[in-house]
């Protein structure tokens, strides 16, 4: 993943509140390889309709809530959507987003922007700015995911550097907690004892 | 001043970083056919997984409920899921296993999930295993494969929330009900960024089955994480359970520390008095469109309200127990286990459902007990179908589904549009509020249906 600081790019508002991952991607579509691309099964079943070219959506509150499916932020990536701007996000949603290069940034009158809407907007990630209103909005954002966004991190290399500090970490859990290493099956057959199978 | 998520975030920290986010070690990791983003990124990269032996896959998401599965995008699926497991040394079980089930019914069931433990997987319901006084959450593809490459999760430690609730549930109010007030009360979005403690006498009095069911739907608040703090009633559903630990004697004298303080502080309290929760059904298009059966449809306040009605094909004012229903679903890992199955068979036996439906245990094995309990005749002989287990009709990705403009009475934890089937109308109830829709045809309070019958 690469990182990025600015975007200027063309928005478009999706007026509505909870659009949950259901919406974004309908579960059928789920067992596509991502190399065929997610875009077109963006909020495919819905009425809702994205301009072609839009790389900034504006939502309204609770974005992207419901279940852990990153297929959702596949789709919104694929299609090339940038950022969302949106009042609130499903948290896990979020993590998504920022783990695929895609921003989630709250700004809690978004839905006052939607009848007002230019046709750029620009984004300035490490300012924490939304730009192209006349006035100068600013969004909010976790650290670590504006961290994520603007260094393209990948969370495996970052960790990798604390192997050591999680090889002490899980020899000693597991010497305080030995019961929080899996006890084999009973019977060590693979099924639960005295089950008839 | 201590707090149940403090002690168990605490406990499984490996260090924090300058911004915040702490570095948490994960004790089990469960994986299903949703994973193979996951796996596939992994295998980009070249790398192992990092703990096999504390790595557990299921089939589920696909899982056929009738016979072999008849698409081939769903038999891919399950076929890679076992692939990739079985090339990682990872313990599956899959369609030719009897331990096969949903994933957040079968680690309880296991003994997998464990008081005290890091449970992670990428299903956001992962939060019905804090019902263990776990530490428990659910994540995306690309955190799955850190989880699979380094057995550890970065995550920013949420607010503490605890929900109280004290009294005494009326006959045939239960977990769902609970769960779906106080969604309805705070919002889909109300416990976002919070991780929820549910305490008072109503929870302490709860089985662990109902536990699961709380828990598992606190995502629907917005909430990733649930946690009940573990107690007696926990540590006899453990014991004896094939992976719990040999020596429950030392678990449970470490599980005794794990509660909140009395005097902890929580960033936000909520309290509910039971006494006044009625069994509870949606009639919208987010958890949070709730309300008593004992209602009408209400008039629209919101954008959100009317394109919720305009899609559910529901006029304001009618009563809720006057909407009739033309399918239901008795499933999922919110409402599937022993317990729920038995609550909707107390309201079915000896009656006939006037429409049809599938009834989808939570795992093999409960379906086994279901049927040595002759469940399975109670549900046949009321006219439903009794069918293998798998996530199936939650989430439709194995072929059941609901089809465009019908309406859906079901245990299951989402009402989102399409969720269950393209164009389809689902209504969230309980067990037993969704047998006795059965039986009516249409939307109706259960409790005139109980009559000395015990439906929780
Ligand atoms: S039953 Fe539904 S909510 Fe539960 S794990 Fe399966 S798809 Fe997810």
């Amino acid at each position: 993943m690469t990182g990025w600081t600015t975007h200027t790019g063309r928005a478009a508002a999706l007026p509505l509140a909870n659009v949950d991952t259901d919406q974004l991607i309908p579960a059928r579509f789920m067992s596509t390889p991502r190399s065929e691309g997610y875009g077109r099964f963006l909020l495919h079943d819905t009425d809702a309709r994205i301009p072609e070219g839009t790389t900034i959506l504006v939502a309204g509150p609770n974005f992207g809530s419901g279940s852990s499916r990153e297929a959702a932020v596949y789709a919104l990536v694929d299609f090339g959507i940038r950022a969302v701007i949106a009042p609130s996000f499903g948290d896990i949603f979020a993590a998504n987003a920022a783990n695929n290069g895609l921003l989630p940034a709250c700004i809690p009158e978004a839905e006052t922007l939607w009848p007002r809407l230019p046709a750029e907007l620009t984004i300035d990630l490490a300012a924490g700015t939304v730009t192209g209103l006349g006035e100068t909005l600013r969004f909010t954002l976790d650290e670590t995911r504006r961290d994520k966004l603007i260094h393209g991190w990948d969370d495996i290399d970052l960790t990798a550097r604390h192997a050591a500090a999680i090889a002490a970490f899980r020899g000693d859990h597991h010497n305080k907690h030995p019961w929080a290493v899996p006890a084999r099956d009973n019977n060590g057959s693979g099924h639960p004892t005295g089950e008839e199978i | 001043m201590t707090t149940l998520l403090d002690r168990l975030w605490s406990a499984h920290e490996v260090l924090r970083r300058e911004d915040g986010a702490s570095l948490l070690w994960v004790d089990r990791h469960l994986v299903h056919e949703g994973s193979h983003h996951a796996f596939a990124k992994l295998d980009a990269r070249g790398l192992p997984v990092a703990e096999p032996g504390l790595t557990f896959g299921v089939a589920d998401h696909y899982a056929p409920t009738r016979g072999a599965p008849k698409d081939a995008a769903v038999a891919r699926m399950i076929e890679t899921l076992a692939a990739n497991t079985a090339r990682h040394g990872i313990t599956c079980f899959g369609l030719d296993d009897p331990r096969q089930g949903i994933v957040h019914v079968i680690g309880p069931e296991q003994g997998l999930t464990l008081p005290g433990l890091q449970v992670n997987c990428g299903d956001s319901h992962t939060s019905t295993h804090g019902a263990f006084g776990a530490l428990a959450f659910g994540i995306g593809a690309t955190e799955v494969a850190h989880v699979l490459a380094t057995q550890t999760i970065w995550q920013r430690k949420p607010k503490a929330m605890r929900i109280t609730v004290e009294g005494q549930l009326a006959p045939g109010v239960g977990a769902k009900d609970l769960a779906l007030a106080w969604i309805a009360r705070l919002g889909a979005g109300g416990a976002t960024g919070h991780a929820v403690e549910y305490a008072g006498s109503t929870v302490r009095g709860l089985s662990m089955e109902a536990r699961m069911t709380l828990c598992n739907l606190s995502i629907e608040g917005g909430a990733r994480f649930g946690m009940i703090a573990p107690d007696e009633t926990t540590y006899a559903y453990v014991e004896g359970r094939p992976y719990a630990p040999a020596d429950m004697g030392r678990a449970v004298a470490d599980w005794r520390s794990l509660r909140s303080d009395a005097d902890a502080r929580f960033d936000r309290e909520v309290t509910l008095d039971a006494a006044e929760i009625a069994p509870i059904v949606t009639w919208g298009t987010s958890p949070e469109d709730a309300l008593p059966i004992t209602e009408s449809v209400p008039e629209p306040r919101s954008d959100h309200a009317r394109a919720a009605l305009d899609y559910m094909g529901l006029t304001p004012g009618t009563p809720l127990a006057a909407i009739p229903i033309d399918r239901v679903f008795i499933g999922s890992c919110t409402n599937a286990r022993i317990e729920d199955l038995r609550a909707a068979a107390a309201v079915l036996a000896g009656r006939r459902a006037k429409v049809p439906g599938l009834v989808s245990p939570g795992s093999r094995l409960v379906k086994q007990q279901a049927e040595q309990e002759g469940l399975d005749r109670i549900f046949t002989e009321a006219g439903l179908d009794w069918v293998g287990s798998g996530c199936s009709m939650c989430v439709a990705m194995n072929g059941d589904s609901v089809a465009a403009g019908e309406r859906c009475a079901s245990t299951t934890n989402r009402n989102f549009r399409g969720r269950q089937g393209k164009g389809a109308r689902t209504h969230l109830m309980s067990p037993a509020m969704v047998a006795a829709a059965a039986v009516a045809g249409h939307l109706t309070d259960l409790r005139p249906m109980l009559n000395g019958r015990d439906a929780a």
